[in-house]
């Protein structure tokens, strides 16, 4: 790697106070469960302390100084939000807990009004439970039929189906940009082209893109982008669902309450505009908060350079992984994948694999990462996963490697 | 106790275990997993006169879970079917003579709350 790229890393290591952490067995922290939940930077914790110091209140509500100041810093994350994944407005950006609340909201609201008996919703064999059963909950209201873009051997969807799964009758395709478990990065545009072809609308599954590289909703052009706060630096409990302004204003509400309203009479109520007819109840205000510091701090570091760094640090597993004997890695080779690793090692079950990395410090995540259809169709039951963040190093991934040694040597017979 | 989940005699059990494959025609018969890490267990048992007779498991996981299943199949056979409703987590601890943390707890619990939903229709993680 780049010794410079590494320079940064050094710098950039600093600034997430968990970092510094040894944990209770004298192993400083290695934390490659990136993929699950990113750490977080001082920056985005002060700024949630700040928040609950100086001017906690309610937003959109009291005529007090304290609810002003919160209103603001609330409603500044938006337009960040708005400028970090490039939407033409903050008005196209939907407040949700998460991008599983994200996509139960385009399900609930825009599935009810547009789906029936004879439609079809696509999803893809490689999707993370959250575009899974959230489609199998109201298809059983709806009655549309649900169909699966299936999975190459290599990790990839298998594209030659498509032309015979996306039809006239699909009316809305929803994948995942880049895999949880295979670490492939799908041709979001081509789907999108290949959908808009049909008259299908698009639902992109960002969670792990949108943290782990620039992403731009116009040049993507799919209807609707979830992601979570929680996997890029932010706090949990916050996500964000764009949309664009002419299929998002149709759309019923989902949740009824505070806040979503512009008039509630006996008789009944009238919605308030977009963004906030979808943002019932009072709202994670210090998580909004917190993910505008998290924006501010990746902004900082560059989303190419993140990029940049992953793939690099990524290509490097890759190298050392290779040297363990035993060990398959599910998915794609390094260049058609984001920052992270899913494999099997013959002999160990994932669970114990994790169980002798967390001896040494090193965190990775063990199961079928909600993807169990997807681990199904690669013949495996498990796996274990190292994913990774900017401020991860070769360093840790030779400590991871050594650790695999170890939990061979455990195993041996 | 140990504060090593992988002493020698739990790795021994897991890669080979006793119990472990089906009986003919077995008198109780069940299958779970655990939802968190998809471990599976199946749980057969052979019951004369009120008295487990024979037992097997069979089902896929890591080692603590295959383990602690093989264990609990070759302390039951021979008691008394009534009796393995008394069975509880510390029974299971003090079997494989190890702390166990509480998300690896449940690996080590999935063979008991098979086997005690299979006998008696006890759906609940054991105490």
């Amino acid at each position: 790697m780049q010794p410079a790229t590494l320079d940064r890393t050094t710098t950039i290591r600093q600034d997430f106070p968990i970092l510094q952490r040894v944990l209770p067995n004298g192993s400083p922290l290695i934390y490659l469960d990136n993929a699950a939940s990113s750490q977080k930077p001082g920056g985005v914790i002060r700024a949630m302390d700040d928040y609950y110091r100086r001017y906690n209140a309610n937003v959109h509500r009291g005529v007090h100084t304290l609810s002003e100041e919160a209103t603001a810093a609330f409603e500044a994350t938006r337009e960040k939000v708005a400028r970090f994944i490039n939407a033409p407005s903050a008005r196209n950006i939907v407040y949700t807990s998460g991008t599983t609340a994200s996509i139960n909201l385009v399900a609930y609201s825009w599935g009810r009004a547009n789906l029936g008996p004879g439609d079809e919703v696509l999803i893809t064999e490689m999707e993370h439970h959250a575009n899974i059963v959230p489609w199998q909950i109201v298809q059983e209201q709806l009655g549309f039929t649900l169909r699966y873009v299936p999975v190459t051997d290599h990790g990839t969807l298998d594209l030659e189906r498509l032309p015979e799964l996306l039809t006239e009758r699909t009316k809305l395709f929803s994948f995942v940009h880049a895999s949880n478990v295979v670490g492939t990065i799908n041709p979001v545009r081509e789907l999108v082209a290949a959908a808009r072809a049909v008259g299908a609308k698009v639902l992109v599954d960002g969670a792990q893109s949108v943290p782990h590289m620039p992403v731009d909703v116009q040049a993507l052009d799919a209807d609707f982008y979830a992601f979570s706060s929680h996997k890029m630096c932010g706090p949990t409990g916050f996500g964000i669902l764009y949309g664009k302004r002419e299929v998002l204003e149709p759309m019923p509400p989902f949740m009824g309450g505070g806040d979503m309203i512009r008039e509630v009479t006996m008789a009944g109520s009238k919605w308030n505009t977009v963004p906030f007819k979808f943002e019932a109840g009072t709202p994670a205000i210090a998580e909004a908060i917190g993910l505008g510091a998290a924006i501010d701090y990746l902004e900082q570091a560059g989303m190419a350079w993140v990029h940049d760094h992953e793939r690099a640090i990524t290509r490097y597993a890759y190298e050392r992984l290779a040297e363990v004997e035993e060990l398959h890695i599910l998915g794609p080779g390094p260049d058609e994948r984001g920052g992270l690793v899913s494999f099997t090692l013959e002999g160990v079950h994932p669970h114990d694999i994790s169980a002798i990395l967390d001896r040494s410090g090193v965190a990775v995540r063990a199961g079928h990462h909600c993807a169990q259809p997807l681990h199904d169709r690669l013949g495996v039951h498990a796996s274990a996963r190292a994913s990774f963040y900017l401020y991860n190093t070769p360093e840790e991934v030779d400590v991871l490697v050594d650790a695999l040694h170890q939990a061979q040597d455990v195993f041996a017979l | 106790m140990s504060d090593d989940l992988y002493r020698e005699a739990i790795l021994d059990y897991y890669k080979h275990p006793r119990h472990k494959g089906h009986l003919d025609n077995p008198d109780i018969q069940y299958h779970d997993h655990n939802p968190f890490c998809g471990d599976e267990i199946t749980v057969e048992l052979k019951v004369e006169n009120g008295v487990v007779v024979d037992a097997a498991f069979d089902g896929h996981g890591c080692a603590i879970s295959q383990a602690t299943a093989s264990m609990l199949m070759e302390e039951i056979i021979g008691k008394p079917l009534d009796d393995l409703k008394a069975l509880d987590k510390e029974f299971i601890l003090e079997m494989l003579g190890i702390e166990i943390g509480p998300v690896r707890l449940k690996c080590a619990l999935l063979p008991l709350k098979v086997l005690k939903a299979g006998a008696y229709g006890l759906e609940e993680w054991p105490e």
